[in-house]
């Protein structure tokens, strides 16, 4: 196999994650709705942090790529439950407000 | 400020304490200074980087702290003895309960079990050290920094005085005036980081550090529960660290996260306390709950029933600890969808859990038992934990939570399974495997006074809550009038309370007879063990393998006794190990005065004191230590001393 010299994975990750920056700082900018903004930022930001973690962490790479890969599930997993259990316990399933 | 504000004044109790703790340091310093042991102490305790002594110095901090834990339960058992005492004033009691409660849990149970894990995993894994040795001490300290911080408020600006779960409003500056809940965050924060470096470091440890030949499904239990409490620790504790950060910033810089007014949510505290809260006991008792496997199957004889569906229970536990915490405050008032939700969540735990007792009992049936003291802790555990599991199960039904929640039963049910899970489990791992640590076994003659006056008085003490509760005593009340009714049972309690704390002195005492009179059996399998760690020396020597072990099953030594597969097959080597480093007492230091200062609010010495952190970070940032390595006839020397009189 030929060694690749030319970068090629890493300058489209680093021009890809250039080109999601600004898309996100486009909400700023532009007199967007309150949900098409929202929407635009967990859109850019899910596929920013997958680019970060497969092109520039590795993830997926080492020999225990498994352990890596249940481990970010687990964390998301946890991630989400606190953050839509906080709301659900305290605001939408919350009878005393 | 002025002297009489900072320190804590007009009670003759805590002038006693001073005076104790005034004595206590200078008899140990002038000990020190007599016996020529600075050096000592700083080269071969304060500086180490070894797992095994870091695990001592754990359980040793434990067993300091549950003295003092002890000694507060008794102040309010003996309060609540009989009707209208007068002992302590509400205030003290409040402030003597609030310590109870955060010291047992996050000063006596965390270390207790770190100070396990470190001891046992590298042994039980054919490892040298934990991954990162250095950041090891500095999880040690960090979290010594914290207990004495959090120690040192009931005689300088007064202790925290709303529980150990710190609800809000209460716990705000507004509810809680004195510097008490300064000391909760900022003490707790400290240890909590410790602990969180801690789980980081054993994850990568048991993944990356095993023995040749051992696979994960070849992992003794107790390796196993640490790892997946590390799991635990990793995900729940930055919860916690962004609690308390919130409180820190809600009660010393003026921000209202948790205020009832200007947007801030009170009840926002408690959510986000119980989502760490709740995977804490799980914290706690996993790995007892390894410690239970191991030794039940050593006494028994027989390896663990069911081993995957033991590994896949923990895992299931580990996930659903995330999923429950609503149920610490169902009567807030959530919706009725909330707390079902919550509620079946919560029953949902006792299946894995029931897995693992019938595991355990299978475990033993047609085995042939043995009952040394740590067998005899393992057993007791399993009726007295299914007690508390099962009152569990009732306070999860909600619509009943109602009229449990905050009595006595709740107290009853909570004591009913950390008592017999996390400390008999500690208890249990402390008498199996004290021998391979020291070098000589606990007296068992003792031991076993000692362990049934704690499993009868145990029942003695918190037996009688269950019923008090039912009868509608609140949790946390300081007196009572004798038309309650509430006096009789009370008496029992207290009166089984005096006899436990007997069991656990005797347990004190048996540490000191044994170190006297214990014979040196240098024998590195004293119990007919199955695993690694039974097949070094005995006390283990600081580099614990003399050559890398090879491992086919997850019993290695039962293989080699009963079928003859070397565990031990290449020459010895010269052996990497790592050097000891200042570097982490020092940091605990002055995270400790960083943190005293900040709890009085001395922005310009807290400011000195943080950034010498940084630059004790930096220096070691820059700092090339490869370490060093032992020579191969240092090795054999040793090896030959050790093993000496059994070969």
């Amino acid at each position: 196999m030929v060694k690749q010299l030319f970068p090629i994975k890493h300058v489209m990750g680093y021009l890809l994650s250039l080109i999601l920056t600004f898309i996100a700082l486009s909400v700023a900018y532009y007199d967007l709705s309150y949900a098409t903004g929202m929407g635009i930022l967990s859109i850019t930001a899910i596929i920013q942090a997958s680019v970060q973690l497969f092109l520039f962490m590795h993830v997926g790479e080492s020999s225990d790529k498994h352990a890596v890969y249940i481990n970010i599930i687990y964390a998301i997993f946890v991630a989400l439950i606190i953050v839509f259990g906080t709301l659900f316990t305290m605001i939408w399933g919350h009878a005393g407000h | 400020m002025k002297w009489d504000e900072f320190f804590v004044t007009g009670d003759p109790l805590i002038y006693g304490a001073m005076v104790s703790i005034v004595v206590v340091s200078l008899a140990i310093l002038i000990t020190l200074a007599v016996t020529k042991r600075f050096g000592w102490l700083w080269n071969e305790w304060l500086t180490t980087v070894d797992h095994k002594r870091i695990g001592i110095m754990y359980i040793l901090a434990a067993l300091l702290m549950l003295f003092r834990g002890g000694v507060d339960a008794l102040m309010m058992r003996l309060q609540l003895a009989t009707p209208d005492m007068t002992f302590l004033a509400s205030q003290h009691y409040n402030e003597v309960f609030s310590t109870h409660g955060t010291i047992m849990i996050l000063f006596m149970a965390m270390p207790f079990v770190l100070g396990m894990m470190n001891i046992v995993v590298p042994l039980q894994i054919g490892a040298r050290d934990v991954a990162f040795p250095v950041l090891n001490a500095i999880s040690f300290w960090l979290f010594f920094a914290g207990a004495m911080l959090f120690n040192l408020s009931f005689i300088i600006g007064g202790s925290p005085d709303a529980g150990w779960s710190a609800y809000f409003p209460l716990a705000s500056n507004e509810f809680s005036a004195s510097v008490g809940h300064n000391y909760y965050s900022i003490a707790l924060q400290l240890s909590g980081l410790g602990t969180l470096m801690t789980g980081i470091n054993f994850i990568v440890t048991i993944i990356k550090m095993r023995a040749p030949g051992m696979k994960l499904w070849k992992m003794p239990m107790f390796t196993w529960a640490t790892l997946i409490t590390c799991i635990i620790i990793l995900f729940a504790f930055p919860a916690f660290t962004v609690a308390l950060a919130q409180m820190m910033f809600d009660r010393l810089f003026g921000t209202q996260f948790f205020s009832m007014s200007n947007g801030g949510m009170d009840m926002l505290w408690a959510n986000n306390f119980w989502i760490w809260g709740h995977p804490e006991v799980y914290i706690v008792i996993l790995p007892a709950f390894g410690i239970f496997s191991d030794v039940i199957s050593t006494f028994a004889r027989r390896n663990i029933y069911g081993y995957k569906s033991m590994v896949f229970s923990m895992f299931a536990i580990s996930i659903l600890s995330f999923l429950v915490w609503a149920h610490h405050f169902y009567t807030m008032g959530h919706s009725a969808a909330v707390n079902n939700v919550f509620s079946i969540a919560t029953m949902a735990i006792a299946v894995p859990t029931g897995i693992k007792i019938f595991n355990w009992l299978f475990t033993l049936y047609k085995g042939k038992i043995v009952f040394p003291t740590a067998m005899l802790y393992s057993l007791a555990f399993i009726p007295i934990f299914t007690i508390g599991g099962v009152t569990g199960v009732m306070l999860a039904m909600a619509s009943a939570d109602y009229q449990y929640h905050n009595t006595m039963f709740l107290v009853a049910h909570f004591h009913y399974v950390l008592i017999p899970g996390t400390v008999f489990g500690m208890l249990a791992g402390v008498y199996y495997w004290f021998p391979k640590i020291f070098g000589f076994r606990l007296n068992e003659k003792i031991g076993k006074i000692s362990f049934w006056l704690i499993a009868i008085f145990f029942n003695v003490t918190f037996l009688p809550l269950f019923y008090l509760g039912l009868d509608g005593m609140a949790r946390r009340m300081y007196t009572y009038s004798e038309a309650t009714g509430y006096g009789p049972l009370n008496l029992v309690s207290s009166i089984g309370a005096i006899f436990l704390a007997t069991g656990f002195a005797l347990i004190f005492y048996n540490v000191i007879y044994s170190m006297l009179k214990s014979p040196r059996d240098l024998h590195a399998d004293p119990w007919d063990g199955r695993t690694l760690e039974w097949s070094i020396p005995s006390p283990a020597p600081f580099y614990n393998f003399a050559v890398t072990p090879t491992v086919q099953s997850e019993e290695p030594l039962w293989d080699y006794k009963k079928k003859g597969i070397p565990i031990y097959r290449d020459k010895i080597k010269p052996i990497h190990m790592p050097s000891n480093s200042g570097k982490p007492v020092i940091m605990g230091v002055l995270f400790f005065l960083w943190g005293f200062c900040m709890v009085f609010s001395w922005w310009i010495p807290s400011i000195i004191f943080g950034a010498a952190v940084f630059i004790v970070m930096a220096t070691r940032s820059f700092e090339r230590d490869d370490g060093y390595h032992v020579p191969v006839d240092e090795v054999i020397a040793t090896e030959n001393m050790l093993r000496g009189e059994n070969q």
